[in-house]
């Protein structure tokens, strides 16, 4: 309390003094300090300065830090990075809407609106497709439960990283941010599925690309359609179901 | 103000705001040589300091109040509760396999503790700690031990930075890095993994996983070595530590503290040991001891409990690679009521559910999907009733607490943090010494306030 005298509380009773000898740097890299016993006494006698080899061993290390941003280290492969919604191979979204990100996500970082497909506007395989898809990337904690929960592995999370902006409306991703790019091949949505097929056979990996009929079907209805020109191309293999 | 009378001179616990009468000086950007030409003119000895909670030297937020007569602190007290986050009270709104999303952020150091503790708890309640595979067990294993290595470096090297040795915190951080990078490509986060899940772990290891750790652990130790030859023999480390923080196994025992601060004096109390969960019984370590009580034997513990910590690891890495050689084994209890329906593979696409996962449910079985989608929204039952399950935390014993009303979320879930407890001995430690000595002390007791204030 106020009038304790600081004696015998903080400090042991007899603090060990240990007297040591300040010796030359020399010959001390090869110490080996893994264990405290079966030292030699020339170790023993140098410990002390030990430290000093560590730090001459030092300058003749690799140097450990990196040079973020100029320099940019890949991550791992599991790495949890911004999320990615992506397509089937004929260019139709992979998203049902039914919502079970939203629900597996313990920081309720994700929003979801399902729309019905139409023949007119088909955006995914079966009945209905993610209209509005929110992430909020100021709540998201990358555990990646949203990922796991995903029954058609239209959520994905990449390695990219860099995620940082301004504004918080800015770190909110809409689905026009998250849906991955179309790749060479593929017809953007939306589109009818490929003719005789089921969502199932998109499931269960059958359909390989886009047809002929897709590819005019976008031709009728959008011609300007930029993903036309490679999804059109006679020297593509020739999509279809499996 | 008076000059404050002998008999209600009031204590640095006093009530908030009563001063007593006593001369107060605030220091906000102010001149100094005011503050300090006032109070050599009241020649009063007794002054407060306000420690933190913004101190490079407190572990993040914690606050010391210290009393102190020149150099001496005559009482300390800690304040804590900058760092509250709600986490128990959130776990309460989520399902079970949500809350280790939530429990892994409180020791953030050490979230892989939580993580399992946690789960082992839920575990018990359900009844199903036989029926977890023996590879998910051994994971957690490797992952726990790596962590111990990890939360010990981070301890050392602040430790060590706080005391003027920088080169101390950038080794030790260097080192921890081969951990997180470990950690990285096993879980896909550097901390905060949420990988272990209520009946095993999330997924498997990647390929290359044991070769990958093999790799790094002759580099990890390489840099305990160096830290231990900078810091173990050091006159100025030594001056510094020994003697200071002196806490005799009868204070540590009636201030319920553990681990390190518990075996510094004495007692090999270890868990893993005494009541060994997740085959610890199986391993071969020892539970080091020192009796000098101060912050020099435990700086002197941590450094030989890394050692063992990478001697469990290897032997883990052993059995794991014997699993590897006879094909492939569960990582998540069979039963689909419970087993989180992770399946997760890398692709081009990145990571996600694996296309075989999504061809059974979605293409032919309507009855995984049935309990997919009943996993995933509603989360599985957890029997009523209560379970408390302790483990071996870094810090001293993690305790959990969980209370069931055979929902799908815990009714109660509280964690008995080993940083919260042992933290009460700060002023055991500090009461007597010099204000310099509560650096070391604090640093000795290697408190984590994300643990602390939960
Ligand atoms: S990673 Fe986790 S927090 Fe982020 S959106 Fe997915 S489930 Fe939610
Ligand atoms: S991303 Fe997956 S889980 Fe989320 S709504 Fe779309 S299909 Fe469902």
């Amino acid at each position: 309390m106020a009038d304790s005298t600081g004696k015998g509380r903080g400090r042991s009773p007899e603090p060990r003094t240990t007297k040591t000898a300040m010796g030359a740097t020399h010959d001390v890299q090869n110490f080996d300090v893994d264990s405290d016993e079966d030292k030699s006494a020339l170790e023993e006698f140098f410990a002390p300065v030990a430290g000093f080899g560590v730090t001459m061993a030092s300058l003749f290390r690799p140097v450990v830090t990196e040079q973020y941003p100029f320099e940019k280290k890949p991550t791992a492969p599991r790495y949890h990075g911004r999320h990615q919604l992506n397509r089937h191979p004929d260019g139709l979204e992979k998203c049902i809407g039914c919502e079970l990100c939203a629900w597996a996500c313990p920081a309720d970082a994700i929003y979801v609106e399902a729309g019905n497909n139409t023949p007119d506007a088909q955006y995914a395989p079966g009945e209905r497709y993610g209209k509005v898809y929110q992430i909020n990337y100021l709540r998201c904690i990358f555990c990646g439960l949203c990922i796991e929960a995903c029954p058609t592995r239209a959520l994905t999370m990449t390695n990219d990283y860099e995620l940082a902006d301004t504004t918080r409306e800015k770190m909110i991703f809409e689905k026009d941010q998250l849906l991955a790019p179309l790749r060479s091949g593929m017809l953007s949505a939306p589109h009818p599925m490929v003719e005789g097929t089921t969502d199932g056979d998109y499931y269960r990996g059958a359909v390989t690309g886009p047809t002929a009929e897709q590819v005019d079907w976008v031709r009728e209805h959008r011609p300007e359609d930029p993903s036309l020109e490679s999804a059109a191309d006679p020297g593509r293999a020739q999509g279809g179901k499996r | 103000m008076s000059t404050p009378s002998s008999t209600s001179r009031p204590t640095a616990t006093g009530p908030a705001g009563d001063t007593g009468g006593a001369r107060e000086y605030t220091a906000t950007g102010g001149d100094w040589d005011e503050i300090s030409a006032d109070a050599m003119a009241n020649p009063d000895e007794r002054i407060v300091v306000n420690m933190g909670p913004q101190h490079p030297s407190t572990h993040g937020v914690l606050r010391l109040v210290l009393e102190i007569e020149g150099e001496t602190v005559t009482e300390a007290r800690g304040g804590i509760g900058f760092l509250h986050t709600g986490i128990e009270k959130n776990m309460e709104y989520r399902t079970w396999t949500q809350g280790v999303t939530y429990c892994t952020r409180m020791d953030y150091v050490a979230p892989l503790f939580q993580e399992v503790g946690y789960c082992l708890a839920v575990e018990k309640l359900l009844d199903i700690t036989d029926d977890v595979p023996e590879r998910a067990t051994l994971i957690r294993v490797m992952m726990m031990e790596l962590n111990r290595v990890a939360s010990h470096l981070i301890a050392l090297g602040t430790g060590g930075n706080e005391l003027g040795a920088t080169t101390m915190m950038t080794i030790a951080f260097t080192a921890r890095e081969d951990i997180l990078k470990i950690f990285e490509s096993i879980t896909g986060l550097r901390m905060n993994h949420a990988y272990i899940r209520p009946g095993g772990v999330a997924v498997d290891l990647p390929p290359g996983a044991t070769q990958m750790v093999r790799e790094y652990i002759p580099q990890i130790r390489d840099r305990i070595g160096q830290l231990e030859k900078l810091s173990l023999k050091n006159p100025i480390f030594l001056g510094r530590l020994q003697g200071v923080g002196y806490l005799p196994l009868a204070g540590a025992m009636a201030l319920g503290a553990a681990g390190p601060i518990l075996r510094s004096a004495g007692l090999p109390f270890d868990l893993r040991k005494s009541q060994p969960y997740c085959g610890y019984e199986t391993y071969d370590f020892e539970v080091p001891t020192h009796t000098d009580a101060d912050s020099y034997a435990r700086v002197v513990l941590r450094f030989k409990e890394m050692r063992e910590s990478l001697k469990i690891v290897q032997q883990v890495l052993d059995r794991l690679e014997a699993q590897d050689r006879k094909g492939k084994h569960p990582v998540m209890v069979a039963d689909k009521r419970i087993a989180w329906p992770a399946q997760l593979s890398v692709g081009s696409d990145g990571q996600g559910n694996s296309l075989d996962h999504i061809r059974q449910i979605m293409g032919s079985s309507m009855e995984a999907l049935i309990h997919h989608f009943k996993l995933v929204t509603e989360g599985f039952r957890v029997p009523a009733g209560q379970v408390y399950q302790q483990i071996e935390h870094p810090k001293g014993v993690l305790g959990v607490h969980l209370v069931s009303d055979g929902g799908t979320r815990p009714y109660r879930a509280h964690f008995r943090d080993p940083s919260f407890n042992n933290l009460q001995t700060l002023g055991m430690m500090c009461e007597g010494g010099t204000i310099a000595d509560v650096v070391v002390a604090v640093a000795s007791i290697d408190p984590v306030m994300g643990g602390v204030d939960r």
